[in-house]
């Protein structure tokens, strides 16, 4: 974890509701895909945790839908400085993809899989990309996926665009060695039964904190108590406890 | 340069800031981040008996210049925590640290107190009658002058460490509080505790937190804590914790102003990670600004 302060450097609508913010600064906390920063805004208290997209050596971007008083101050920004905490949470672990990884994205939690299929792929891998999106209007980033060489997917539930259905639609028949998916619990839920193979969820929660200081966002899993902000996001298929 | 050192119930520490049970942790989150030695102490999380998990999700609120938490005690009870939290501790922080205590009875909280007093790293024992987040337990020990001496009593015979009882402001009358716990051989008092709060999402028109209510700290319950400092400050005669809004270097001279003889700072932590050592670097300049020689001549100096 490192706090610095990141420089604006572009915030460009991708849909009505979603944006992309890229931001200058030091990097050099953020080490797997999936990790999250969290951000201080003026006259607001609490910081406002946003999963990682994608980074390098002195740049991040993240992709945020705007839901309250956090993103809604996030999408006025045109310029500016930023305090972030960088480099929270676990991210994805790449080493369990096998040859063929599929994932999975819905909606607001397709963005920390963009970061992940591009190492992914760096790395020779076959990767597929399954993006679920409530209607047409709200797809983003099916390109970028498609520029990283990604055979991509994509379902609406209105039927607007691509498969009828949800991100588990397309999974029927498909070949995969391992999943990584990101999206509401629902729809985590819903993979957790569809898929057949190992693989690592990203979990949303209201955070105090974010580094693991406050419990503000405990879960039970098979093992044991966690943390969301700092034993997670991710966590692994096997050791997940869907509560009733 | 003038000396920030004060004294707590017999105890010195190099300067009066102690980050606030629960906003720190064991500590190791924060010694990643920075030497935690700096520290006058800190108030390790609230220990109970037996583990808990605590409350449901969510947990946490955000509310104008503070937050609201119910996190429920979540601790893995008093012998993990001398087992396994302890010697990790003293890897990292080489000070006596505070434990802080809940229970959910008398002999609960006579029972953890009495294992923590043989650490030889435990300071002083906070003992918390005021967790507002618990059914059956903690607040409701801390709201009646009868039972929060009850619990201090019980505590006193089984510790010779110095106890500091931590009172709730969700009570009419803190000052009667304060003394019975006095009375019954408190080594001092520390003070406020959360607020009992709440927030409403407006979409799904149900309480944001899963237990409806939760403790409101933050920069906003400032003014509150202050003035409950001040009125058991010039209540009792043992030292005085003062916590409640605490974020800068100007809080921490005017609490001690109001009667504290430390100072704890709780949610600002969560939001900046190094409030507590910025707070330590600023006071030297502050305290020359208000041509403050030594830090514990001002303690109670506002009359």
């Amino acid at each position: 974890m490192k706090q610095s302060l990141f420089e604006i450097i572009e915030n460009i609508p991708l849909t009505k509701d979603v944006h992309q913010m890229k931001l200058s600064g030091d990097t050099s906390a953020i080490t797997a895909p999936g990790q999250f920063v969290n951000i201080r805004l003026d006259g607001l208290f609490l910081r406002r945790p946003i999963s990682v997209c994608d980074w390098d050596d002195g740049a991040l971007t993240i992709v945020y839908k705007v839901v309250g008083k956090g993103t809604e101050a996030m999408r006025r920004m045109k310029a500016g400085t930023l305090d972030i905490l960088t480099g929270l949470g676990n991210g994805y672990d790449m080493t369990l993809s096998g040859s063929k990884p599929v994932l999975l994205g819905g909606g607001v939690g397709v963005p920390p899989l963009y970061g992940l299929a591009r190492r992914l792929r760096a790395e020779g891998k076959d990767v597929s990309v399954i993006l679920g999106f409530n209607t047409a209007s709200e797809i983003f980033y099916a390109e970028a996926f498609q520029a990283l060489g990604c055979a991509v997917t994509v379902a609406t539930a209105d039927g607007s665009y691509g498969v009828k259905g949800f991100a588990t639609t397309p999974l029927t028949g498909m070949d995969y060695t391992y999943f990584y998916t990101c999206g509401p619990e629902p729809m985590l839920k819903a993979v957790y039964q569809a898929t057949n193979t190992s693989g690592q969820m990203s979990f949303e929660a209201r955070m105090g904190c974010g580094f693991g200081a406050c419990m503000g966002c405990s879960c039970k899993t098979l093992t044991g108590c966690k943390r969301i902000c700092k034993d997670g996001p991710v966590m692994k298929k096997e050791e997940i406890l869907w509560e009733a | 340069m003038g000396s920030l050192t004060v004294t707590l119930c017999g105890i010195p520490l190099d300067n009066p800031v102690i980050p606030a049970s629960g906003t720190f942790g064991y500590g190791y989150e924060y010694a990643e981040l920075y030497d935690i030695n700096c520290l006058g102490t800190f108030s390790f999380k609230g220990t109970t008996k037996d583990p808990r998990f605590g409350n449901p999700t969510p947990r946490i609120a955000e509310c104008t210049a503070g937050m609201i938490n119910a996190v429920g005690l979540q601790n893995p009870g008093v012998e993990k925590v001398i087992g396994e939290e302890l010697p990790k501790l003293k890897q990292c922080f080489h000070k006596p640290v505070m434990a802080n205590v809940s229970g959910f009875s008398v002999e609960d909280y006579a029972y953890t107190c009495e294992k923590l007093d043989k650490e030889e790293q435990v300071g002083w024992l906070e003992v918390n009658v005021s967790c507002p987040n618990v059914h059956g337990g903690g607040m409701s020990f801390g709201t009646c002058p009868e039972s929060a001496a009850e619990v201090t009593a019980a505590v006193k015979k089984v510790t010779k460490k110095p106890v500091l009882v931590k009172l709730s402001p969700n009570v009419t009358d803190i000052v009667s509080i304060a003394k019975a716990c006095e009375d019954a051989g408190a080594d001092g008092i520390s003070l406020i505790n959360t607020m009992l709060g709440m927030r409403i999402d407006l979409r799904t028109r149900k309480p944001i937190i899963a237990n409806k209510m939760g403790g409101f700290s933050g920069p906003a319950i400032f003014p509150v804590a202050l003035r409950m400092v001040y009125q058991v400050a010039n209540a009792v005669k043992i030292p005085v914790v003062g916590m409640g809004g605490v974020s800068s270097a100007e809080d921490v001279i005017e609490m001690m102003l109001a009667g504290a003889t430390a100072v704890e700072v709780g949610a600002a932590n969560l939001v900046n990670p190094y409030v507590c050592r910025d707070i330590i670097r600023d006071l030297p300049e502050v305290m020359k600004k208000y041509r403050i020689e030594n830090l514990s001549d001002i303690i109670g100096g506002a009359k």
